[in-house]
């Protein structure tokens, strides 16, 4: 079973980004021996850069299709969908993987990044943050096994974990609520240093709102990839379903920012003309303003390359959106030191082997195991 | 929905069906926003001020040797940064090699001290000790610790994992990190809380010739700071050197002074107290910076998390309930 022939695994581009994956392991081992101020730009006042933002904020952003389509095919039984929880929850674990990994060579002691499961201290929200990647990853890793207990013909595992799927995927969704939440909460302790742009009290639901505008948009993405990768036929409907379940969700999203901005009197920051402020247009234009544009004409979202495009514009928008909360939005405050941060060429190198491992990881399950059950692969 | 934080405890552990139970220190029930009853810490004067630095050195010799705050093992000197000579130890700034540093403001031709305008100012900068520490309530491990008794907030690098969390969430940048270490330690002020055990006080007051930094309990440090505010621009009066209670005084005509005491209040109030004759805003200190406990920003959403596991559980479970009933329902009708 399941070893899709015509899937070739050594295309030019995966050569590539084996090449990408092995140059980040040297510099991860470098980073090991030498220390962060061996291999990134992050000092003093800028204690945390583009691993933070992109890997973990992001990569936990990009996961959040994982507990939504499980969530639309085990509790609300849109069966529709089921032929993307598959890849949907591959595609979350491996988000998690790139964030948990990130992470680990992010903070000074790598060694120790157990330490928060033994000594607990409640009042943080990284403390908060560190349990959700424990527990949901492990949950994602369930929610994949029948796929690896299908290939090796574990048939009782196989429906044991499938007997336990819908406890096991409400736990997941609540997880998630958590977690997503948590990641915007870490940034409530810093109301003198982010900008108000950003800074509000909602950010830990504004983290979770934007989570899943990413993860609808980055199913939708992965799935049309797919698709064209691995030559079958893209599944029409669900991309429809997809799409309008992203307007919805991306124009309650600008309501409620916009409604937060005029509330919080920081709407005058976004026209000054300064950095920060043009990031924070860039990222509501790009990621909000022109999906809503796009994806409120029909024939947008009901047609695969309009709808690849706004994916696209999403992911960039929301992953902007962590860039600035996570670094740029603390550029007014930080810069008046004269101090400032652009992360390394060797930060941007390792972000993109992890990045590369997370694709490469994806496709050896396209190639083995049964992702797309119902297109004949 | 508010909790307290043995509720909360209660509640997760009760809604989570004992997953999350263990025999998890309650750290939280140590948060408190009171001054704690032997709270100590250090009022420095930016009028008494000469710049000399010698509070500087005296915290790397001192905090390099075992005990103290700079100390690894092994080290050959204090954690001088050389200029190019080896001759100065010239920090530009606080970092892991520097735990207290002297700034200067300066303006115009920068002529009178202590005045904005065409004047000129030092600043001491170290950790402040709120009473509230942001640092230690971000800090996922409790390597970040406020000492219940005396309100030093120390650090334990034994449970540091090096996040880097407290830097985040310190409202003042007094935390730093080793960068170029591969085994590094968070490095701030912790009060020379390792002299203390031997009945000594912080050598920066200790070794401060003209009583700008003066130890003491935080509560006499108060009482001084507001006599100095009350005292008549030009007239003289008498300013204890190194301690607060200390009998050595020394006579001096009383500067201008801009009529705040700098940690009353702010972040909920701090342990080091500061009075200046240049508005605080100018020596560095964001206006931004209110006096909310800023731990109390991130418990209003940690107390909603009980409410939040409670409330997918059971919205998801009935959801799918009815969802699968129906399911079933139709394949019925079809049969």
């Amino acid at each position: 079973m399941a070893n899709h022939a015509d899937i070739k695994m050594m295309t030019p581009l995966t050569k590539v980004f084996i090449g990408i994956f092995g140059f980040g392991c040297v510099l991860i081992i470098y980073r090991l021996l030498f220390g962060l101020g061996a291999v990134t730009n992050l000092n003093d006042l800028w204690p945390w850069g583009l691993w933070i933002s992109f890997d973990v904020l992001g990569g936990v952003a990009m996961a959040a299709g994982g507990f939504l389509i499980a969530g639309t095919v085990y509790i609300l039984n849109w069966k529709k969908y089921k032929v993307i929880v598959r890849p949907a929850i591959l595609n979350a674990f491996f988000g998690y993987a790139l964030a948990a990994t990130s992470i680990t060579l992010d903070i000074g002691r790598p060694f120790v990044i157990w330490h928060p499961i033994v000594m607990w201290q409640i009042n943080s929200i990284m403390f908060i943050v560190a349990i959700h990647v424990v527990l949901y990853t492990s949950t994602l890793a369930t929610e994949s096994s029948p796929m690896f207990f299908e290939k090796f013909g574990m048939q009782k595992a196989y429906r044991f974990v499938n007997k336990i799927m819908v406890p096991i995927v409400i736990f997941g969704v609540l997880l998630s609520v958590l977690h997503q939440s948590s990641l915007g909460a870490v940034f409530l302790i810093t109301p003198s240093k982010l900008s108000p742009l950003w800074y509000s009290s909602n950010l830990p639901t504004w983290f979770l709102v934007s989570a899943i505008m990413l993860g609808l948009n980055m199913v939708s993405f992965e799935t049309i990839i797919s698709s064209r990768a691995f030559k079958h036929k893209a599944p029409k409907e669900v991309l429809f379903g997809l799409a309008r379940g992203s307007l919805i969700v991306t124009g309650v999203y600008l309501a409620a920012k916009i409604y937060d901005v005029v509330r919080l009197g920081a709407i005058g920051l976004a026209f000054n003309g300064s950095f920060t402020s043009n990031m924070y247009l860039l990222e509501m234009v790009v990621g909000v303003i022109l999906p809503i544009a796009l994806l409120s004409q029909k024939p947008v979202r009901t047609n695969i390359d309009r709808i690849f495009v706004v994916n696209i514009l999403v992911m960039l928008g929301v992953v902007l959106n962590r860039l600035n909360v996570g670094m740029f939005g603390l550029a007014d405050y930080i810069s008046k030191t004269g101090i400032d941060y652009f992360p390394s060429f060797f930060e941007f190198a390792v972000t993109a082997a992890m990045v590369a491992a997370a694709v490469l990881g994806f496709k050896i399950c396209a190639k083995y195991l049964n992702l797309f059950p119902e297109t004949g692969h | 929905m508010s909790l307290n934080r043995r509720d909360f405890l209660k509640s997760v552990a009760a809604a989570s069906g004992g997953l999350l139970l263990s025999k998890a220190t309650p750290s939280a029930a140590t948060m408190s926003k009171e001054l704690p009853p032997e709270a100590v810490g250090i009022l420095y004067d930016a009028t008494l001020c000469i710049g000399c630095k010698s509070c500087m050195v005296n915290c790397k010799v001192e905090n390099s040797k075992p005990g103290g705050a700079l100390y690894t093992k092994g080290m050959q000197e204090p954690t001088y940064e050389y200029t190019n000579e080896r001759i100065w130890d010239a920090p530009p700034d606080l970092s892991g090699k520097t735990l207290n540093i002297i700034k200067v403001y300066m303006n115009g031709n920068g002529e009178v001290k202590d005045r904005p305008e065409n004047g000129y100012s030092f600043l001491k900068q170290h950790c402040l000790h709120c009473i509230s520490p942001a640092c230690a309530s971000v800090c996922p491990v409790g390597a970040l610790v406020k000492d219940p008794v005396n309100g030093i907030v120390h650090y334990n690098a034994d449970r540091c994992i090096g996040c880097r969390y407290c830097m985040i969430g310190c409202p003042f940048r007094i935390p730093r990190f080793e960068w170029n270490s591969a085994w590094p330690e968070i490095r701030k002020c912790q009060l020379c809380r390792h002299r203390m055990q031997e009945g000594k006080y912080a050598a920066c007051c200790e070794f401060c010739p003209t009583g700008a930094s003066i130890f003491g309990k935080v509560v006499d440090l108060r009482k001084e700071a507001q006599r100095r505010l009350e005292l008549k621009e030009g007239s003289e009066s008498d300013f204890p050197l190194q301690t607060v209670d200390s009998t050595n005084k020394r006579t001096r005509k009383v500067s201008q002074y801009v009529k705040h005491v700098y940690g009353l209040n702010e972040a909920g109030g701090t342990q080091y107290l500061l009075l200046s004759g240049v508005p605080f805003d100018l020596l560095g200190f964001s206006p931004k910076v209110t006096d909310a406990h800023l731990p109390d920003l991130t418990w209003a959403y940690i107390a909603k998390i009980p409410a939040v596991i409670v409330g997918v559980i059971v919205v998801g479970t009935a959801t799918w309930a009815i969802t699968s009933r129906r399911e079933q329902n139709k394949k019925d009708k079809r049969e």
